[in-house]
């Protein structure tokens, strides 16, 4: 186990909040085709009360934080937030879009000490990528705004979110972050949208497309061990829980509303009725999330992947129990190994859906700034 | 023998995690922990206290720890971190880069 799992363990054996996703906004100048959030602006924290929080968390002893969005460069006091978390001592990672980031905007980010500056690009095809953000030029500037930051020398990665739209682009993708020298990383997920709707969902990459990701050894370069049949488990593995949504990590959004994780929509508090702590303490919410065991899981506690699946609470959430099995995972499951999992066994399936019956179980509350 | 100053870098990010620092350097993400002996040295390292009155105050009086052998291994532990750039070293005091 290398240092950092040992400490996220620790933190997680602990109930520490370690690991905070903060997002500033989600107000966007993209309109992706593919996005959950509901881009109007419903009363976002002022800069006062992220700073607020941010002191909280940091109090909370919370060590990495990731600010994300919409757009985080649309808030105008973006850069004084990233200066006051740095001031308070936060591993800071930024996910953007990067089409507002200029020469000025790289070389400060580099003296705020960023981690990582996280950039989603779509495709190397210029057409690609601007039809799926739906904003003339995001291409070129997002590209462009790559290059700054990677001269500039600070750490960037690009998120290949993978749909049908673009599902044969990740090598050219991963072709272009080899050749500017910066990280890549895919990610095969589409999430419902926040209001419930589920039609971004026909936008997911088909799961019999899925095995031709995972065995390519470009994207996944220890493909023995990640493909290998999932080990037997054992009676420990039924007594404990691998995922750290309200465990050691937690979701803030722009109105102070306190989740699980970003995919998780179990709405637990609010910092601007509640001090952060009390929540992530009281909250009778986050108790029963912790609370949770392998065991506890209704079908995934018979299931041959209970360790090695990428189970998400928060879709299972959303598909009607946080105990049940999350339909997205249990297909990557199966196409990663080639077995059966017990959700396909229970419903007679030989091969998993290819659509997740996905609700939106209880609607986000939404606290305006009033 | 002249005094050793040291302050902690603004260009890491640290936090104490039950009892123990985590510390990671931003230019290379390298990531370190630190026992409760060496947490309590990089929370006086306020670039004004000299070292060995750190050690004299804060490690050996805590930990009954004997001096000469606190004190060695202190300055091995400074120049350890200084070698990552994660904490500044001086033979006079320093301006405190980071608050917290």
């Amino acid at each position: 186990m290398s240092l950092m799992a040992e400490v996220g363990q620790k933190a997680f054996d602990l109930g520490l909040p370690i690991s905070v996703h903060l997002d500033v906004t989600y107000r966007c100048n993209e309109r992706c085709v593919h996005c959950y959030l509901d881009h109007d602006d419903h009363g976002e924290m002022t800069t006062a009360e992220i700073k607020d929080v941010l002191d909280q968390l940091a109090e909370a002893g919370v060590f990495f934080l990731t600010l994300s969005g919409g757009e985080v460069f649309l808030r105008r006091d973006f850069f004084e937030i990233v200066e006051y978390a740095r001031h308070l001592q936060f591993n800071v990672k930024i996910k953007t879009n990067a089409v507002m980031i200029g020469k000025k905007e790289a070389q400060r980010l580099r003296d705020l000490n960023v981690d990582t500056v996280q950039i989603s690009l779509y495709s190397h095809r210029p057409e690609v990528h601007d039809a799926i953000t739906k904003l003339p030029k995001s291409f070129e500037r997002t590209v462009k705004a790559i290059r700054f930051l990677h001269e500039h020398g600070v750490r960037v990665t690009i998120a290949n979110v993978l749909m049908t739209e673009n599902q044969n682009d990740h090598y050219g993708v991963q072709k272009l972050a080899a050749e500017i020298g910066v990280m890549y990383v895919l990610d095969p997920t589409i999430t419902p949208m926040m209001d419930g709707n589920t039609d971004v969902l026909a936008l997911r990459v088909a799961g019999e497309s899925l095995p031709e990701i995972f065995k390519n050894p470009a994207l996944v370069p220890n493909q023995e061990e990640f493909c290998a049949p999932p080990p037997p488990v054992s009676e420990g593995d039924l007594d404990g829980y691998s995922c750290s949504a309200g465990h050691s990590f937690c979701y803030v959004s722009p109105y102070g509303d306190v989740f699980p994780c970003v995919q998780f929509p179990l709405p637990t508090g609010n910092v601007r009725q509640q001090k952060f702590m009390d929540i992530w303490n009281l909250s009778p919410q986050l108790k029963e999330v912790r609370s949770i065991q392998g065991k506890d899981l209704t079908v995934c506690s018979s299931c041959s992947h209970l360790t090695t699946c990428t189970r998400c609470p928060g879709l299972a959430y959303m598909e009607g129990s946080m105990r049940g099995p999350s339909t997205a995972d249990c297909e990557k499951s199966f196409y990663r190994t080639g077995i059966a999992t017990a959700n396909m066994l229970m419903q007679g399936l030989s091969k998993p859906r290819t659509t997740a019956p996905l609700v939106q179980i209880q609607p986000l509350a939404v606290s305006a700034n009033a | 023998m002249s005094e050793t100053y040291i302050a902690r870098s603004s260009s890491i990010a640290a936090r104490a995690l039950a009892g123990e620092m985590m510390i990671m350097n931003s230019v290379d993400s390298t990531f370190f922990t630190l026992n409760e002996v060496a947490t309590a040295i990089w929370q006086a390292a306020d670039g004004r206290t000299p070292l060995s009155e750190i050690v004299r105050t804060r490690i050996c009086e805590t930990f009954e720890i004997d001096e000469a052998k606190a004190q060695a291994d202190a300055q091995q532990f400074v120049a350890e971190l200084s070698g990552h750039g994660i904490l500044l070293v001086s033979d006079q005091p320093l301006a405190q880069e980071a608050t917290r």
